[in-house]
């Protein structure tokens, strides 16, 4: 009787997050499948690559969903922080003064949003709202039109390969690594900090949390300014990417995160997720992005459909782990 | 049996404390040892919840004084009472149901080790805390998959720990426990109570009471009706005590018992047959007659709101059926038994009454409208006469029909509540609790209005805490105990054999 | 001098106030400071000048309010509007120069101003895909009982990619005449948009107030279970609210493809939703649900765009614009916070009015 208990209570745990990882697993072998081309380890690499800054800034949001709340501005401060760093560039500021100065702004914008969601006690949706709209907004004004990056430390970080070690034919960018570190420090900021079992606490149950003494008003401004430092981060490795700056880049980058978000088990409602399954919900997007390039014929927009109908399929399959019964009077 | 001065540890004098429309508290005494468990018993609006707000500063008294270890305190917030040494474990328990159970009992002061939570020293910390209350639990499971016994454990564990707390408030414990969960939690009572800790036992499953505590407090609409030692008051004289006047004067109240009595009409309105819910009440059969009035008696507990919401449709039955107008009901909803002439003025006009933020009119008219559908509106003239019409009834105390319900006091509240219901024109109106919070005078009010329904040909169930207005409104009683049907009496059979099946003092015969 | 007070309290705690102060506000500002803002001309029968403007760029936007504030009274929210609109615009365009296989339209098929498909059957086509949308996210939160935001994240994703799909991912430009009338057309000189505006609203308000579904969305949104109780039924009050929302920004759809003379799946209706709940939430609706007002939701419709043309008028580079509706958000923010709400209540509170009392458990 113990061994099924045992089992039950581990599925429960676990269910969401292998969940995802076998969605990702079928979708990529599917893939391989399909497309001997896709065989190759360096398509693997190339969704680090690829959604590097997607990965970065759905760090940042899943600390905001799970502490019950959201964060829209991320995709407005991606176009922020790459257009401030083109100019301040282009003007010959040095990459040690232009990147952590954007840390430094992701940051404090995050905090100044964080602050007003607690203190004005307005709903996190309509403060980052705001947010998204005054960072992409200041990034219109900073320059309207594309501003190309020339800088030569940035043209380094940008082509300079790094070979994988034992796997062929293999390599990734420099800052193709800086998200997967960020998940290593998310992972131990979640789970071995008092700051991240305390947005855990929150998301459960606010009122609890205060009852039982935690720092709810400061966990909770924290954790927007985190959201804001990892968007400020995923700017940058954007603008090395792509070697310029404008304000429409990202746009919509928001709303694929929180897709991401909630494909890696994350409940929309609090308390329940982690940044490992975010990952696989992004490299779940990549791969449907990757399918449909070395498909070649199915266009762009299949992806969209595709992680439609993922997320709504997940969605179903969560509902069977949490069939706890909410009370309904507001 | 007298104790030195020195083992009372907390003393609240003439406590009064009002709510508009309501005095909750009313010169009320209480006072605590060391190391007793002394449980506070009484009915709904006895005023037990308002006594436990007081003491744990949630709420703040109007008149009294308060003294802990000899020195007057005053208490303003719960974060105090804590620092104080005064803990509480809500019914609901207040943790997190995402994280383990070492988590929640050290949640803020896990133990560090180079900068980061050291998780295996804090799962032995938990471990101990639990081993010193006798408690061996499996700490790294999460709460949320833990029964509910558990999780209070937990949250005992924690109150104990953040404060190392003199005082220990347990506010209905034992409602989501199994029979062995409850053994459970009276070993831990028992340790801590050796360990000098004083325990305030809410509860009001009486034979815990018995098992358990040292001295009883009874409380009855705000008053306080004396403190008793558990081995020197019976079983009975409890149950007068909490609802009802003293034995004789019952006896007198079913003297008055109203002619209305031969205007019963025979028809048989509804049959229950077999009927029941697992976990919520046993099977039963019940007939409901045109022009009559059945009163549901027991204690909390007993089963009385799930029959109620099993004859409106608000639960489907596991077992049995119900049949209206002599045909099988085979669809349970709200909806569907509006339509069929049932209503159901419910228990707690909070959570499933009042419509806080609409006005006295739109409240009023609602389940009208609803079984009129979306399309046939009536009329914004319509509306206020219906309005109107039953603020003038019931003596609705409001500025206008057009003011927000959730201005009103809690009695005008059940006051449009029930003219909701009394406004779809039943044949068979069911009342949770109608009277509660409402005072003296508007209850009688409620017990004529009653009546007089069942003169007009109406079939009413009552269900009500205080026995006389049971008795006095009712002409059949059915007396529920542990959410079973154990007897149906006509009422003037006499209080003190109903009052008896109540407590189970006596074998009960069924009615023939 | 106490009558006053009871009536600016009155006033104060209707829902309309605010958005018609800021609209009030923003059009003294423009006397002021914009000369010539009111300038009204005639040409050809028509009305034209800023004002008219306003109207007609923010009917697209009125009509998502409507829907959305449906939904939000249920106590949910719709974040698949900018979708809906794409994909009704999808429909327009491929019914007029249907598309067969993965062909592209030629542009001289596309130049012609004729259509496969009549007006009025592309009409039905278009509100029929809202509807369908706004069913399925009904059927997703108010059966399956998934919470709105998700449940209408799944559409607002794959929606686009189903407007992409219809138009085989090509921008589609519309010549067919008679369809350009929606978004450019006049009555008796003001622009057709408008009526469909007032049209819809007309309509929105009978069905709301006229029959009992307002009074019983109000009731969801406050309380579901009571609601419950009372025998309203919950479930089809939620399937009607999104379905509503859907068939609104069908009509969006249909004005704003009209209006530019296109089809970009892709930008369509970009960010309408965020608009929309913005526009909801500064008529006073909570977004926990309740209390609705459709005619304070339109008016605020209304003041973003007039905030938006004002700031062109006065010479705001368009680049800033962005961040000047941050500023905006963020007044709203404010002016609707706890705070405000306090302050209010004691400034009338020390004026003698009486507010609600505490009530016993």
């Amino acid at each position: 009787m113990a061994q099924t208990q045992r089992i039950k209570l581990f599925l429960l745990h676990y269910g969401p997050l292998l969940t995802t990882i076998t969605i990702f697993l079928v979708a990529y072998i599917t893939g391989g499948l399909l497309y001997p081309a896709m065989q190759k380890p360096q398509v693997f690499f190339n969704l680090f690559i690829n959604e590097g800054s997607l990965l970065l800034c759905s760090i940042g949001m899943t600390f905001a969903i799970i502490s019950g709340g959201l964060d829209l501005s991320v995709g407005g401060m991606i176009a922020l922080v790459t257009t401030a760093s083109a100019v301040m560039l282009k003007h010959g500021a040095s990459p040690l003064v232009v990147m952590p100065l954007m840390l430094v702004m992701g940051t404090a914008i995050g905090f100044a949003l964080g602050s007003i969601i607690h203190f004005f006690k307005v709903q996190p949706f309509i403060v980052t709202l705001m947010g998204l709209y005054f960072c992409r907004g200041m990034a219109y004004i900073i320059s309207d039109l594309s501003v190309t990056i020339t800088n030569k430390d940035y043209l380094f970080l940008a082509l300079t390969a790094i070979h994988i070690p034992f796997i062929p034919r293999s390599y990734v960018y420099i800052p193709t690594l800086v998200a997967p570190v960020m998940i290593l420090v998310a992972f131990y900021l979640a789970y071995f900090t008092r700051f991240g079992r305390t947005v855990y606490a929150m998301g459960n149950n606010e009122q609890s949390a205060m009852l039982m003494g935690l720092p709810v008003a400061r966990t909770k401004i924290t954790v927007y300014a985190f959201s804001g430092f990892c968007s400020a981060l995923a700017g940058i490795v954007w603008s090395i990417s792509l070697l310029a700056g404008y304000g429409q880049f990202a746009q919509g980058l928001e709303l694929d995160s929180i897709a991401s978000v909630v494909m890696g088990g994350t409940l929309l409602t609090g308390g329940i997720g982690n940044v490992i399954g975010t990952m696989f919900g992004v490299l779940i997007n990549g791969t449907i992005v990757s399918i449909l390039q070395f498909n070649g014929t199915l266009s762009s927009w299949w992806n969209r459909i595709a992680i439609g109908v993922l997320t709504l399929i997940f969605i179903g399959i969560q509902s069977l782990f949490y069939v706890t019964k909410r009370p309904s009077s507001n | 049996m007298v104790k030195p001065d020195n083992n009372i540890i907390l003393t609240m004098e003439g406590v009064c404390k009002t709510f508009p429309g309501v005095q909750a508290l009313e010169k009320v005494d209480f006072d605590l040892k060391k190391g007793e468990i002394h449980a506070i018993v009484g009915e709904n609006g006895a005023g037990k919840s308002t006594l436990i707000k007081v003491l744990t500063g949630v709420e703040r008294p109007d008149a009294g004084i308060i003294k802990y270890d000899e020195k007057v305190i005053s208490v303003k917030s719960p974060q105090e009472a804590q620092e104080m040494g005064i803990t509480m474990v809500y019914q609901e328990v207040n943790l997190c149901t995402n994280l383990s159970i070492a988590e929640n009992i050290l949640i803020g002061r896990e133990p560090m080790k180079w900068g980061s939570i050291d998780k295996k020293t804090m799962n032995i910390q938990a471990k101990e805390i639990l081993m010193r209350l006798d408690i061996d639990l499996d700490v790294t499971r999460i709460l949320g998959t833990c029964p509910v016994a558990i999780q209070q454990m937990a949250a005992i564990a924690r109150a104990l720990e953040i404060s190392s707390a003199k005082i220990l408030i347990l506010d209905e414990p034992t409602s989501s426990l199994s029979a062995h969960e409850t053994q459970q939690l009276f070993k831990v009572m028992r340790k801590l109570k050796s360990d000098g800790v004083a325990i305030i036992f809410v509860t009001h499953f009486l034979d815990q009471v018995y098992e358990i505590t040292d001295r009883i407090t009874v409380l009855r609409n705000g008053k306080l009706v004396g403190t008793f030692a558990t081995s020197e008051l019976s079983y009975l004289e409890l149950v007068t005590k909490m609802i009802g006047r003293s034995l004789n004067e019952l006896q007198d109240m079913t003297k008055l018992k109203l002619e209305s009595s031969h205007h019963i009409k025979k028809d048989e309105l509804l049959e229950a047959k077999g009927l029941g819910r697992t976990g919520a009440i046993e099977p039963f059969d019940l007939e409901l007659h045109a022009g009559e009035v059945v009163g549901l008696a027991g204690l909390l507990g007993s089963g009385r709101t799930e029959i109620a919401e099993l004859l409106f449709g608000i639960e489907r039955p596991d077992s049995g059926s119900i049949s209206m107008d002599g045909k099988t009901i085979s669809d349970y909803s709200p909806i569907e038994s509006i339509g069929r002439g049932v209503a159901l003025c419910p228990e707690d006009r909070k959570a499933e009454g009042i419509i806080p933020d609409l006005t006295v009119r739109e409240n009023i008219i609602l389940a009208m409208q609803a079984s009129l559908g979306w399309f046939k509106y009536l009329s914004l003239q319509k509306q206020y006469e219906i309005a109107d019409k039953y603020i003038a009834l019931l003596n609705i105390s409001t500025p206008s029909a057009d003011q927000l319900v959730k201005n009103l006091s809690g009695g005008n509240q059940q006051k449009v509540i029930l003219a909701r219901w009394l406004a779809t024109n039943p044949r068979l109106l069911i009342l949770d609790e109608p009277t509660r919070g409402i005072d003296v005078g508007a209850k009688a009010e409620i017990q004529k209005l009653v009546l007089s329904l069942a003169d007009e040909g109406k079939s009413c169930v009552f269900i009500s805490s205080e026995l006389e207005e049971v008795l006095r409104t009712s002409h059949r009683i059915v007396v529920l105990r542990n959410q079973e049907k154990i007897a149906e009496f006509n009422s003037d059979v006499g209080a003190h054999k109903i009052m008896q099946s109540i407590a189970g003092t006596v074998s009960t015969k069924a009615r023939t | 001098m106490k009558n006053f007070n009871l009536f600016f309290n009155r006033i104060r705690q209707n829902r309309v106030f605010w958005p018609l102060a800021a609209l009030v506000l923003i059009l003294l500002f423009d006397g002021i400071f914009a000369p010539g803002f009111f300038k009204l001309r005639i040409q050809e029968g028509h009305l034209y000048g800023n004002l008219v403007d306003i109207l007609n760029d923010a009917a697209p936007l009125t009509l998502a309010a409507i829907g959305m504030t449906l939904v939000i009274a249920t106590g949910g929210v719709d974040l698949s509007v900018g979708a809906v609109i794409a994909i009704s615009g999808a429909m327009g365009a491929v019914l007029i120069n249907p598309l067969f296989g993965k062909t592209l339209t030629l542009n001289a098929v596309a130049a012609a101003d004729i259509s496969h498909t009549p007006l009025p059957l592309i009409v039905l086509a278009d509100l029929a895909g809202g509807i369908l949308c706004g069913f399925w996210n009904g059927i997703l939160v108010s059966r399956a009982r998934i919470q709105p935001m998700v449940a209408t994240l799944i559409l607002m994703v794959a929606g686009r990619g189903i407007a992409q799909l219809i138009t085989n991912g090509q921008i589609m430009t519309i010549n067919y005449s008679p369809y350009f009338y929606f978004g450019n057309g006049f009555i008796l000189g003001l622009p057709v948009s408008i009526y469909i505006v007032a049209a819809i609203l007309i309509l929105a308000w009978a069905l709301v107030r006229k029959t009992s579904i307002g009074l019983f969305i109000e009731s969801v949104g406050i309380n579901s279970k009571s609601s419950f109780y009372s025998g309203i039924n919950e479930q089809n009050i939620k399937l009607f609210a999104y379905t509503f929302c859907g068939f609104c920004g069908a009509i969006a759809g249909l004005i704003l493809s009209s209006y530019t003379h296109s089809e970009d799946a892709n930008n369509l209706g970009l960010y309408y939703e965020l608009d929309a709940i913005l526009a909801v939430v500064m008529g006073g609706t909570l977004m926990t649900g309740g209390r609705f007002s459709l005619f304070s939701s339109v008016i605020s419709a209304i003041v973003i765009w007039t905030f938006t043309i004002t700031l062109y008028t006065i010479g705001v580079p368009a680049d800033a614009l962005l961040a000047a509706k941050a500023v905006l958000v963020l007044l709203v923010i404010v002016l609707y916070s706890d705070y405000t709400r306090r302050l209010m209540n004691r400034l009338s509170e020390r004026r003698g009015a009486s507010h609600g009392t505490n009530t016993a458990n």
